[in-house]
This record gives structure tokens, C-alpha cells and sequence, in this order.
């Protein structure tokens, strides 16, 4: 029993860890620019499908190292060409505009590498289990944790000890006093749309390491970041980093108990959370606005 | 009569003749009678959710939920209480609403982005409820197993099962009171307010108007018209679908009024007509029909973000 539950608070914790790189993402964009980025998992799979293509050539280490700035590179292409012109709008067009985006993407990528899932080969000592009692903690999990938790901190020193994390972090308070400031807002979103999109480029190789690839893969990870970011308080980074580990763990929880709630959790997760406490577990009032 | 009112009517005649007579004119140009029952209902439920986005201006993106509750009871009510259609659109229309009623307390008192994110997320319960309980509602594969029935009135009886005219306008017929009740609501002083919460929630505020809750009672009005279009969706097709709960779904319905128009009344009617039409071709001719939705979606919001009636009354002035 206690080895179950462990296998899947440590199942609950990787998911969550996805989660959060995800959700971390689509907050960043979110907090900065208003726009509910619809195609954030379309990104997260054309990121593992990059991978896919150039691990061949340069290996898992490379692919790992040069297809997340790619998907990054993509995403600057497509902010500029079609989210800037809706900045200051209803909110409602880049809701849509991304929404279709999706489409497109889910679409793109099955007309390009074929409805069938993908595998990713992954280095060899990497598969292997650590040790046989805990045999659900292979090597590649485990190094999955550790490169989440670097890009999580990463990011956090980024939007701290940097002039760009703190005009991010600036302009998420106050744009219009940034502006008014001299500093150049569109290429501040620009680049904050890049690390946003980074993330999620850097979560599809993993993923694709992990699970396999698939078209669908991105959709079924979105929810649950939409949820993270919910939970953990709108406007808040670390509300988000302890939404995404919370709803992950509960659901792996919850698959011990009751399988078939496992997702239907979340929700109700979610719903405790609205209620009690509105803003979110780390929201600051007023932000809710 | 000035001249604008007289126009008006001229164009409300207008809409009203082609519905009555849409099983005639559309077979000749290829359409059929179904299609017209279904651009009718989804039309519906553009509507109701611009009853939320156009006139109150919050941005639900999980309406679909409600849809797919209405039609979801109205095939459990058929299947397993009583073999009465009429009983079944009021059950259906009751499960769609009183579910939007009770989550609408939670969801009002965000705006904007946060308030589309939080229906979003609530509206994916019913989708993950309804796939995952297979016993009651036949999972993955939808709820099958009932057909509308037959109206006895006891003088006469109405066959829309197998009579697919028949059938149309008794959509029609409830469509025309779905329609008339929201017309009735926007004139009224409660519609009025709604306007002007859109225009100004600050200034309605400080006139003293409570604003979250009349934002839930229009949000819970819309999901009650919304299960009703759902549950008439359910008679379409004798059959209800878990994708109909899906946030896609919502997606497809804001993208019918904002194409349509969400400014003007009867604008979602004609998105959804353009829409329903525009899938029925593409999914018949490409595999690829997705990537062309897709690409609608963008090239709307790029270009005709006021919509088709938008784009026609500016070009017009």
C-alpha cells in the first residue's frame, strides 16, 4: 500500500511538474499581454515533434538543447504577424485567434508527421529504473524533476535579478507607467511571449521522452494548467508553481482511491478553491479585476 | 412610423419569411431539411450566448457545457423517465439551467480574461463527467438509444419523428418563443441595464446598480436558453454527443456570433447559418477541415472583427 501510494504521489508530482512548466508559460503571457493563449499546447507539441525530427542527427541532448528556442523562435514569428495587431483589443479576439490557432497546429502537425504517436528515443541509462523496490522511478523521471526545477528557477532568477524580468514584472503592475517610462512595450511582450512559449517547447521534448508524441497531446495538458493557474491565484508565479504540483498530486492521489475521479478532482479542486478563497491560494486581492 | 422603423420591420419580416419558408427555397440550391433544423437550433444557442457576449459584454467560453447538459437531459429523460418530447425539453432546458445557476455564483465576480478562463474551466466538468460516467451516459461513444416522439394534442398529432418538415417547424415554433422571451428581455428595464453594464460597469455601479448580480441572472438565463437550444439539439439528432460539452464547442458558438455580428440581434443567427454550412461542405470535400476552421477563425478576428452585419453597416454609412 505504501509503495502504491508512492508510485503515484510520484506519478502525481511528474504530471505536476508538466503542469507547471505549462501553466507557468501561459501565466507569464496571461499576467503581461491578456491573452489566454489557446495554443499553448499546440506549441508544447510542435516543440516534441521538432525533437523528434532532429534527434536523429544530433541526438537527445541536442534536440533537448536546440528545439525549444526553435518552438521559441516560432512563437516570436506568429506574436508578431498576428497576436500584435490585437493588443488593446477585447480580450475576446486573442482568445479566438489562438483558439483557431490550436486547430491549425493540431491539424498542421497530423497532416506533417502522421496521425500515429511518435516515440523519442531517450539515452539508454536514462530508461533504466534506479532501483528495483521503487520501480516507477526510472532515471528519465527523475532527470525530468531536475530539469523542470532548473528552468523554474531559472525563470524566477531571470525575473528577478534581470532588466527584463524586472520590466516583465513591471509591466504585469502598471504597463501604461512602463510605457510612459521610455521602455518599449512591444518588445517587451514580444520577449516575454518568447520565454512563455519556451517553456512550452521545453515541456513538449520532455513529454515526447516520457509519453511518446501524439497530435492531441497538447489539448489534454492545457486544462489542467488553466486549472493551476486558477488555483494557485491569478497574477502570482508561485501561485501557479504550487497550483500545478497541488492538482497534480491530488489527482495522482485520487487514482489510488478512485481512478475514474482522478481528473474530476481537479475540478473540484477548483471549485473549493473559488469558493473559499477567490483570489486563489497565493492571488493578491485586487487582481481579480 | 419613420422611416428607420419602417426599415426595421421590413428586414424583421424579412428574416421571419425565409425561416418559415426555408424548407422550400433550400432544396433547390442544394441544401436539405435538416440542415436548416440544425442551423435553426445552433443558431439558438449563438444567440444565447450573445445574449452574455453582446449585451452584457462577459465572455463566456464554456457555454457548450450547457448545451450539452440540455440535450444530455433531455436523451436520459426520453431513454428512461417517459416517452414524451415535451416533457423532455422542459427537463433538458431545467438541467442545462439550474447547473448554470448554481456555478453562475461563482464564476461573476471575475471580468474579462479571468472570467473566460474560470468558465472555461468549470465547463469542462460536464465534458469529463459525461465521458467518464459510461453506465448512465454512453461515455466516448454519446447517450443513443431514444428518438423524439410523436406530440399527441388529442385531436391530432404532430409525427416530427419521421416527418422531417414537421419536424422543422417545430423547431421553428420553439426557436420563435426561445427568441421572442430574449427580445422581450433585452427591451425591457432589465435588458437596458445589461446594455448599460457593457457600456460602463463603473458608471452602472455607481448608479447603484448591483452588478454581479445582474450578471448572474443574465448569465443564468442565457444557460437556461442555451439548454433549451441543447435540448432541442438532442432531438435533431436523437442522439447527444460529449464533444457538444467540450470547450470547442463554446469556441465554435462565440466564433458564430462574433462572425455573425455580436452587436446585433439576429447576427449569431446568421454566423451560425454561414458556420453550419461553411463545416457541412468542408468536412464532405478535405480531411484537412480543421486547419480551414482554423484558418476562419483567424482570418475573422483579423479582418471582420466587427463581424458580417458589422462589416455591412459600416460599409453601408
Amino acid at each position: 500500500m505504501t509503495q502504491l501510494l508512492l508510485f503515484n504521489v510520484t506519478n502525481g508530482l511528474i504530471i505536476g511538474a508538466f503542469y507547471v512548466l505549462m501553466a507557468l508559460g501561459l501565466s507569464l503571457i496571461l499576467n503581461l499581454s491578456n491573452v489566454i493563449n489557446f495554443a499553448h499546447g499546440g506549441f508544447l507539441v510542435i516543440g516534441g515533434y521538432i525533437a523528434y525530427t532532429i534527434t536523429p542527427y544530433i541526438g537527445f541532448w541536442g534536440a533537448l538543447l536546440v528545439a525549444p528556442p526553435l518552438t521559441a523562435i516560432l512563437g516570436l514569428i506568429i506574436e508578431r504577424v498576428l497576436i500584435r495587431p490585437l493588443y488593446g483589443r477585447d480580450p475576446l479576439y486573442s482568445l479566438l485567434l489562438t483558439f483557431g490557432l490550436a486547430f491549425i497546429i493540431e491539424d498542421g502537425t497530423r497532416f506533417i508527421w502522421g496521425p500515429q504517436g511518435k516515440p523519442v528515443t531517450i539515452p539508454p541509462f536514462l530508461a533504466q529504473p534506479l532501483s528495483n523496490d521503487l520501480f516507477f522511478i526510472t532515471g528519465y523521471r527523475l532527470f525530468m524533476v531536475v530539469v523542470v526545477m532548473v528552468a523554474v528557477a531559472l525563470l524566477f532568477l531571470l525575473l528577478r535579478y534581470t532588466r527584463l524580468g524586472v520590466r516583465i514584472r513591471a509591466g504585469t503592475l502598471d504597463l501604461e507607467t512602463v510605457a510612459a517610462l521610455g521602455i518599449n512595450v512591444q518588445m517587451l511582450r514580444s520577449l516575454n511571449f518568447a520565454v512563455g512559449i519556451f517553456l512550452a517547447g521545453l515541456s513538449g521534448v520532455l513529454a515526447a521522452g516520457q509519453l511518446g508524441l501524439e497530435p492531441t497531446m497538447g489539448t489534454g495538458l492545457l486544462m489542467p494548467s488553466f486549472i493551476a493557474i486558477i488555483v494557485g491565484g491569478i497574477g502570482s508565479l508561485p501561485g501557479t508553481l504550487a497550483g500545478g504540483l497541488l492538482i497534480g498530486v491530488a489527482s495522482g492521489l485520487t487514482a489510488v482511491f478512485y481512478p475514474a475521479a482522478s481528473e474530476a478532482v481537479i475540478y473540484l479542486l477548483m471549485a473549493v478553491v473559488l469558493l473559499l478563497r477567490p483570489r486563489g491560494l497565493f492571488g493578491e486581492e485586487g487582481m481579480m479585476t | 412610423m419613420s422611416a428607420e422603423q419602417a426599415r426595421k420591420l421590413i428586414v424583421l419580416a424579412a428574416i421571419w419569411a425565409l425561416l418559415i419558408f426555408a424548407p422550400y427555397w433550400m432544396a433547390p440550391l442544394g441544401g436539405y431539411t435538416a440542415l436548416a433544423t440544425r442551423v435553426l437550433v445552433l443558431g439558438l444557442a449563438a444567440m444565447s450566448v450573445n445574449f452574455l457576449l453582446g449585451f452584457t459584454g462577459v465572455l463566456s467560453f464554456g457555454h457548450a457545457a450547457y448545451f450539452g447538459l440540455g440535450a444530455y437531459g433531455t436523451g436520459l429523460a426520453l431513454k428512461f423517465l417517459a416517452p414524451s418530447t415535451p416533457l423532455a425539453l422542459v427537463l433538458g432546458t431545467l438541467l442545462g439551467g439550474v447547473c448554470g445557476a448554481i456555478l453562475g455564483t461563482l464564476i461573476v465576480r471575475r471580468r474579462g480574461v479571468y472570467f473566460a478562463m474560470v468558465t472555461i474551466a468549470f465547463g469542462q466538468v460536464f465534458y469529463y463527467i459525461a465521458f467518464q460516467w459510461s453506465s448512465l451516459t454512453g461515455g466516448d461513444d454519446g447517450l443513443r438509444g431514444f428518438s423524439r416522439q410523436p406530440i399527441d394534442f388529442g385531436l391530432f398529432k404532430l409525427d416530427i419523428l419521421s416527418n422531417a418538415n414537421t419536424f422543422y417547424y417545430f423547431a421553428l415554433f420553439c426557436f420563435a418563443l426561445a427568441v421572442g422571451a430574449m427580445g422581450f428581455i433585452l427591451r425591457s428595464p432589465f435588458g437596458r441595464t445589461m446594455i448599460a453594464i457593457r457600456e460602463n460597469e463603473r458608471r452602472a455601479r455607481f448608479l447603484g446598480i448591483p452588478v454581479e448580480r445582474h450578471i448572474w441572472i443574465a448569465f443564468t438565463m442565457s444557460c437556461f436558453f442555451m439548454g433549451f437550444a441543447g435540448a432541442l439539439y438532442a432531438l435533431v439528432n436523437n442522439f447527444a454527443d460529449p464533444r457538444g460539452l467540450h470547450y470547442s464547442q463554446s469556441g465554435d458558438f462565440v466564433m458564430m456570433a462574433v462572425m455573425g455580428g455580436m452587436r446585433s440581434f439576429w447576427g449569431p443567427l446568421l454566423g451560425a447559418a454561414v458556420f453550419v454550412v461553411l463545416q457541412d461542405y468542408l468536412s464532405s470535400v478535405t480531411v484537412n477541415w480543421m486547419s480551414f476552421v482554423g484558418l476562419l477563425f483567424v482570418l475573422v478576428v483579423l479582418f471582420f472583427p466587427r463581424g458580417l452585419l458589422g462589416f455591412l453597416q459600416r460599409s453601408k454609412a
